[in-house]
């Protein structure tokens, strides 16, 4: 099939360049739209608080105010897969920067002024800061009536009484008496903090309520579709009162799945008349008031026999959720499931406790769970490699998950998944894996080597779909519609290339429409977890066909031939035994007309749609189950260079190696490669907030908190894309986007310690904690 | 309230603001000129650059009262009679646009630094975008699309028998520091 390829697989450039290189490009940051009001909300300066008295009257009166709203005027109650959060704080606040009085005025400084007029007087509550001191009998509950709050049942699973939102168990074969028995054994800890997204475009959303109870919604949102179905379930509303626009978004990485400033926008919206509202969040409040990553405490016990072979493995995953549930229960369930890394484990305890705090919730990010737990694994897989005597390469290439084994929750592994092995294999290759490094650049320096797996599968409901239409212009040109978003992946250009391919269009042909309208746009269900060119990919090849159908039946009746012997090829459809009488497209996409005038066929319109197939809800005591629509396996291998007195790391050379079963576009994939091993650099080296003791956060900014600059882009990065096809992938793709960011710290914490020999537990690895234990060392030693 | 007149990608405007209104402001909500964003307000991220004199200066710091009588540059005039600039081509065949909200402040720097110095080393081009913050592409692709730019515009000034400036040249070596 491949050989015959015209597009697919192709470095076709992005179609949305143009927009964004002459800043014609307009995000929801950029929309106004008549007569629209800016909001801005006053938050809680307290972790943990009652709120005894807010005093609104001052803002009120303020000329240009329209709107002012505090929690106790609204009912409603907000989660993804949870309901424990409202619009606005009611009676309690649960964390510093939780939103509690909201002003819509004439200009963004009228608002802001407002807010400052407002007095709130507060009763602070212990808060819980340590989700380990959160499991505590008798700790503080940030959610005293968790038991009445509605959610998904039979996935997730509050427990009232405790701070556990979620508690998700891995069970397979005995671990106690494998880890008894065996040869080798190691237990550690590691600690991951949580991290923001920092998306460029911080969250903004514009809504304007309508009469009889409708609204319009403009949002930067990876999902058009679940911010429409969660704002109808907590407003109460039919879907169709309810239209949502996505514009160009500036990123995302999970952290504009779900729903998040649109409820606030529609009530102030409500009550300022009718006026649309624009909230756009500060940078201060993207850190503070916007979910971030969940922190995490691990704990890694693993066994061996005494050829390497690991026996056992158990993880105890506690997460820092804070104060809402919103995604982090699933990132929670995914994280068990995949917790023990791709490895073979016979004997396999997990348990994941999902735990409220009094910080900023967490949410989903690139990579949801993964880039945390695969931080101890990949370290504690090293750390046992050197309990044994065995090479960090040979030890994983014995462990790794291969043909006839099964994962830790029962599923078959098969040739079909891909090769982690190779994976490993080409990036140990790739850094020249065995040859010592060249001597460091300065004597006051050290380099290092280090491998790291990574593995991850989409976290989706089982019912996870998406469809796409097809819909064939005048000029025989076709618009690809679809409501998973663009937030620059570069998803659509890759749609575009199997539409072309599928349609048998020249590419030039074929656009797929940018700003998603759930008006118009079929449903997608959210764009998450690296399931877009893959579903979407499926649903525009069954939208392709049926066009194709359309075209064939019609193209048949003009020809006088049957249906099934049209070809299509090149924009132009023609009997297979008679190619020189070929009807272009232009005169079949509108229906075709005979030269008496008669006319057949009609607008060409293709429908395509797809739906996970096979997975299954894990059972609640085991975890037994099939979770995964398909994985992808990858591995990095790094060599750094670490200064011994400033603690600064600098990556030389970081090869990447993932199964990606087919690259649909190779510019787009190595883009998406480069870009996710340097935020997982951000991770690694710089990224994580810090808290005081109160719970406030001490870094809610650019200034203190730093994300990777050009400066601090690897001095060698490589990127190997392996093709074992994927049954039921595009093509044989999977996804890839998530991936890189997954393990880069383990593949750093790896080296760090090949080229100090000290064993770092904690990220992120930064010039004060390196230096600190390199003194510590020091002192030791 | 303050009368400014300023030249904005190559028109004059006019406008009466108060002394806190920013440039950023100015150009987005008076001249709906949205290609510069803001992404942080405090002058950390770049989203906001524009070219003042032909200097990038990120237009959340500076007053728009500052910019009364000088000459501004935003992404809106990069592209010259509906042709893209050398830059603006080379960051879509670089592969060096993703989100793209960082896009229009990447090439504004970039151009600053191609107009003072059109044969950069790859530290000098580092430097100039080192105050751009992008999130989704990790840099390469754009270090290689202000390399590509800097190499068309070489062949095309070689071609048309212009001086190049020399590595080391006086002029030259003297805006490095600029960062």
């Amino acid at each position: 099939m491949s050989a015959e390829l015209r597009y697919v697989g192709k470095p076709v450039a992005r179609d949305d360049a143009i927009d964004k290189v002459t800043g014609a490009a307009r995000y929801t940051h950029d929309l106004a739209l008549p007569g629209m009001l800016h909001a801005a909300v006053l938050t809680s300066p307290h972790a943990s608080a009652r709120i005894l008295k807010i005093d609104t009257s001052a803002a009120k009166a303020l000329p240009g105010v329209r709107a002012v709203l505090t929690g106790d005027a609204l009912d409603y109650r907000l989660g993804l897969y949870l309901q424990d959060k409202r619009i606005l704080a009611r009676e309690v606040v649960r964390y510093q920067g939780e939103p509690v009085v909201a002003v819509a005025a004439d200009t963004l400084d009228g608002a802001r002024e407002a807010c400052r007029l407002v007095e709130v007087e507060y009763e602070p509550i212990e808060p819980v800061l340590d989700p380990r001191d959160g499991l505590k009998e008798g700790a503080p509950l940030v959610h005293p009536d968790l038991g009445t709050y509605a959610h998904m049942e039979g996935v997730f699973f509050p427990k009232p009484g405790t701070n556990i939102a979620h508690h998700q168990k891995v069970r397979k074969g005995d671990f106690d008496a494998a880890f008894a028995s065996a040869d080798v054994t190691l237990t550690a800890e590691f600690y991951n903090p949580p991290v923001q997204h920092v998306p460029m475009e911080t969250h903004a959303t514009i809504v304007q309520t309508l009469p009889g109870d409708r609204a319009e919604i403009w949002s930067s949102s990876q999902s058009p579709y679940t911010v429409r179905h969660l704002m109808s379930v907590c407003l109460g509303l039919p879907h169709a009162n309810l239209r949502v626009h996505v514009p160009y978004v500036g990123g995302g990485f999970g952290g504009k799945a779900g729903l998040h400033l649109e409820p606030l926008a529609y009530v102030l919206s409500r009550a300022a008349g009718g006026r649309p509202v624009k909230i756009v969040a500060t940078r201060e409040e993207e850190f503070n008031t916007l979910p971030s990553r969940q922190g995490l405490h691990s704990t890694v016990e693993i066994g061996t026999d005494k050829d390497g072979r690991i026996v056992a493995l158990k993880a105890t995953y506690v997460w820092d959720a804070g104060a809402y549930a919103d995604y982090g229960v699933n990132v929670g369930r995914a994280a068990a499931y995949s917790g023990a890394g791709p490895y073979v484990i016979p004997n396999c305890w997990i348990d994941s406790f999902v735990v409220y705090t009094n910080k900023v919730f967490g949410t989903a990010y690139r990579g949801f769970g993964h880039l945390e737990v695969l931080w101890g694994i990949e370290r504690a897989i090293d750390r046992t490699a050197r309990k044994l005597d065995m090479d960090p390469v040979e030890f994983r290439r014995v462990n790794l998950l291969r043909e006839g084994e099964t994962t830790i929750t029962g599923e078959p592994f098969t040739s079909g998944h891909g090769s982690p092995v190779e994976c490993l294999d080409a990036v140990a290759k790739a850094i020249d894996w065995g040859r010592p490094s060249e001597p460091p650049s300065e004597p006051r320096k050290a380099r290092g080597k280090g491998i790291a797996m990574l593995h991850k599968a989409p976290a989706m409901p089982t019912y996870t779909s998406c469809a796409a239409v097809i819909k064939l212009d005048e000029d025989g040109a076709a618009d690809v519609l679809v409501s998973g978003v663009d937030y620059g992946q570069g998803t659509y250009t890759v749609l575009r290339q199997v539409a072309a391919e599928e349609l048998k269009l020249p590419i030039d042909k074929v656009h797929v429409t940018w700003d998603c309208d759930t008006a118009f746009s079929p449903y997608d269900w959210q764009t998450v977890a690296s399931r877009f060119a893959y579903m979407g990919g499926n649903a525009v090849i069954e939208a392709a066909a049926d066009c194709l159908r359309q075209i064939r039946a019609v193209a048949a009746r003009a020809l006088d031939v049957e249906a099934d012997e049209i070809v299509c090829e090149d924009g132009a459809a023609f009997a297979k035994d008679d190619p020189e009488r070929r009807i272009p497209y232009p005169r079949l996409a509108l229906g075709y007309t005979f030269e008496n005038g008669n006319s057949i066929g009609g607008p060409v319109i293709g429908h395509g749609r797809y739906i996970a197939t096979g997975l299954t809800h894990l059972d609640p005591e085991t975890g037994q189950g099939l979770p995964a629509q398909y994985w992808t396996y990858g591995a990095h291998g790094v060599e750094i260079e670490v200064d011994t007195e400033t603690g600064e790391i600098e990556v030389l050379d970081i090869a990447t190696a993932i199964d990606a079963g087919k690259v649909l576009n190779p510019k787009l994939c190595v883009g998406q490669v480069v870009g996710g091993v340097v935020q997982g650099l951000g991770s690694a080296l710089w990224e994580g907030f810090k808290f005081d003791e109160h719970g406030r956060l001490l870094n809610p900014a650019f200034v203190d908190y730093k994300i990777p600059t050009a400066k601090d882009v690897p001095r060698r990065t490589q990127q190997i894309l392996l093709e074992n096809p994927q049954p039921g992938g595009p093509y044989g793709a999977r996804g890839i986007a998530e991936h890189p960011m997954i393990s880069v710290p383990g593949a750093i914490g790896n080296a760090l310690f090949d080229a100090l020999g000290i064993e770092f537990t904690t990220l992120p690895l930064d010039a004060e904690r390196v230096l600190l234990r390199v003194r510590e060392r020091g002192e030791i030693g | 309230m303050h009368e400014i007149r300023l030249t904005v990608n190559g028109r004059v405007e006019r406008a009466t603001v108060p002394a806190a209104t920013t440039l950023l402001e100015l150009l987005r909500e008076r001249l709906h000129l949205t290609g510069a964003k803001e992404g942080c307000g405090i002058g950390e991220c770049g989203a906001c650059t524009v070219l003042l004199d032909g200097a990038p200066v990120t237009a959340c710091l500076v007053l728009a009262v500052e910019a009364d009588g000088r000459d501004v540059r935003t992404i809106e005039g990069e592209a010259r009679g509906g042709e893209l600039s050398d830059l603006q081509k080379a960051f879509i065949d670089a592969g060096a646009v993703q989100c793209g909200f960082c896009t229009p402040g990447m090439i504004l720097s970039a151009r600053a630094l191609l107009d003072r110095n059109p044969n950069p080393t790859d530290d000098e081009i580092v430097e100039a975008i080192a105050g751009n913050l992008c999130r989704c592409t990790g840099y390469e692709a754009i270090l290689q699309a202000v390399r590509l730019a800097a190499e068309r515009l070489r062949g095309r000034e070689a071609s048309e028998g212009r001086r190049l400036p020399a590595e080391g040249d006086e002029a030259n070596s003297a805006m490095k520091g600029g960062g």
